[in-house]
């Protein structure tokens, strides 16, 4: 085993992004009408309870049959293409949306979408897990790792358009953030 | 006053701006415990509390350690579709030159084994070369320049280098703090081999007399890790009657993937 490099650090994304990572239909993993399309949103809240309007989430997703996606295209999307990544700015009132499909299974695993969230005053990236509701999550290792009041803060609801997730960065409710070897 | 701009929330905003002295105690004593307490950081901190936007917007439980499972070993891909090559100079996007000093910044991503990160997407964004950058709450009272949006983006290499020219951005007030000034810097966003790689960053110049006030910079609390924000200035990049060379090398951190997979060896 080698030592490994030390990692450069993070910072914050700062306020002044919005003119250049978000892009023409960053959220829309599909297009909007597809059959199938779901709506992948939430509020994001700071330890006030807050709409926090300048954050910026990615998410990063398996298709529905459960196939990670090895497609180019996500700053330009054809409208064909399913590359499983895509970038949503928070509104004014702290809301994300995204259009996409729901994430099949990788290997009998309970499916989940990865986010990662960015935000003025949020010194590094946050990531997390949006679980899918009600699928083979009594066996995840992870959703067993957590104490029983924390557990639901990465499960996602289910809702008229597909699937809601809120994100609390601080205080009751937080948000359970993750970290991985390395970091 | 919006909430848009980088302003402390109206719950912890004092109604009047605390002094530079008051925020550089804050960051010295911080420095100081974490010098006594001998363990090395090498990532900013979350709760910073000299940077006032952190205080209601860190997590307050710690960050729950998990192993990277299915999606989160792969990353999203990009490629010629996603990214022109003429998006790498942000001197050539208007009809005309964008005033300030033309630099050249190039180095290499690499993972934490030293393999690197191959035709990736690299995105920049940055204020011009008097401070003020184009984004619409951006009220600093400094020259729009016309020639400079003051975004880039390219692909890494088969080798992990990036490279762009632009223009050496200026230092700008921001209101963290009674006469708060940002050391000159560009946002970096990355991408690696696996999503749990993704980092968003700021690159710093040498010498820049701002970093010891500078709480975003100072939530970094070691210095040798703060020294890797900074990049160096390389006589081999500057070219003749052109533009002066920057080199800034990043590493993401380690990959789940093995040296056999990688096929480099």
């Amino acid at each position: 085993m080698t030592t490994l490099l030390t990692a450069t650090p993070g910072q914050t994304i700062g306020p002044f992004y919005g003119y250049a990572l978000p892009y023409d239909r960053g959220p829309e993993l599909v297009p909007p009408g597809t059959p199938g399309a779901i709506q992948f949103h939430g509020v994001v809240r700071d330890g006030a309870g807050q709409p926090v309007p300048d954050a910026l989430l990615e998410i990063w997703q398996a298709d529905t049959n459960g196939a990670v996606p090895t497609a180019t295209g996500s700053l330009r999307r054809d409208g064909w293409s399913f590359t499983g990544w895509g970038r949503a700015a928070t509104d004014d009132a702290g809301v994300y949306s995204f259009t996409t499909v729901m994430p099949g299974a990788v290997g009998g695993s309970a499916p989940f979408i990865m986010v990662t969230v960015f935000a003025r005053g949020l010194l590094n990236r946050l990531f997390t897990r949006a679980y899918v509701p009600g699928e083979h999550l009594a066996d995840d290792h992870l959703l067993n790792s957590l104490p029983d009041d924390r557990r639901h803060t990465l499960i996602a609801d289910r809702d008229d358009t597909g699937l809601r997730f809120d994100v609390k960065l601080q205080g009751e409710d937080e948000t359970v953030f993750l970290r991985y070897p390395g970091q | 006053m919006t909430a848009l701009t980088d302003t402390p929330p109206a719950s912890v905003q004092p109604s009047t701006l605390v002094t530079q002295a008051a925020i550089s105690a804050e960051i010295s004593a911080i420095e100081t415990d974490y010098h006594r307490a001998g363990l090395e950081e090498t990532q900013p901190r979350l709760d910073y509390a000299p940077y006032r936007s952190s205080l209601l917007r860190h997590p307050t439980k710690d960050l729950h350690h998990t192993d990277p499972e299915t999606i989160e070993t792969a990353s999203p891909c990009f490629g010629p579709s996603d990214v022109s090559p003429l998006e790498s100079d942000l001197t050539i996007q208007h009809g005309g030159t964008p005033i300030g000093e033309r630099m050249v910044v190039t180095g290499r991503i690499v993972d934490g084994h030293g393999r690197p990160v191959r035709r990736q997407l690299v995105e920049i964004w940055q204020a011009n070369a008097g401070g003020r950058y184009i984004h619409k709450r951006d009220q600093h009272p400094s020259a729009i320049d016309p020639n400079f949006t003051g975004v880039g983006r390219c692909l890494t290499d088969e080798q992990g280098w990036y490279r762009f020219t632009t223009i050496k951005p200026g230092p700008y007030p921001w209101k963290n703090h009674r006469n708060a000034w940002r050391p000159a810097h560009i946002h970096f966003s990355l991408f690696g081999t696996d999503f749990t790689q993704r980092m968003i960053t700021q690159m710093y110049f040498p010498g820049d007399p701002l970093f010891p006030l500078d709480p975003i910079y100072q939530a970094i609390t070691d210095q040798k890790a703060r020294d890797r924000l900074v990049a160096t200035y390389d006589h081999d990049i500057t070219t003749h009657e052109w533009a002066t060379g920057y080199r800034w090398d990043i590493v993401l951190t380690g990959s789940a993937r093995t040296h056999f997979e990688d096929g480099h060896h």
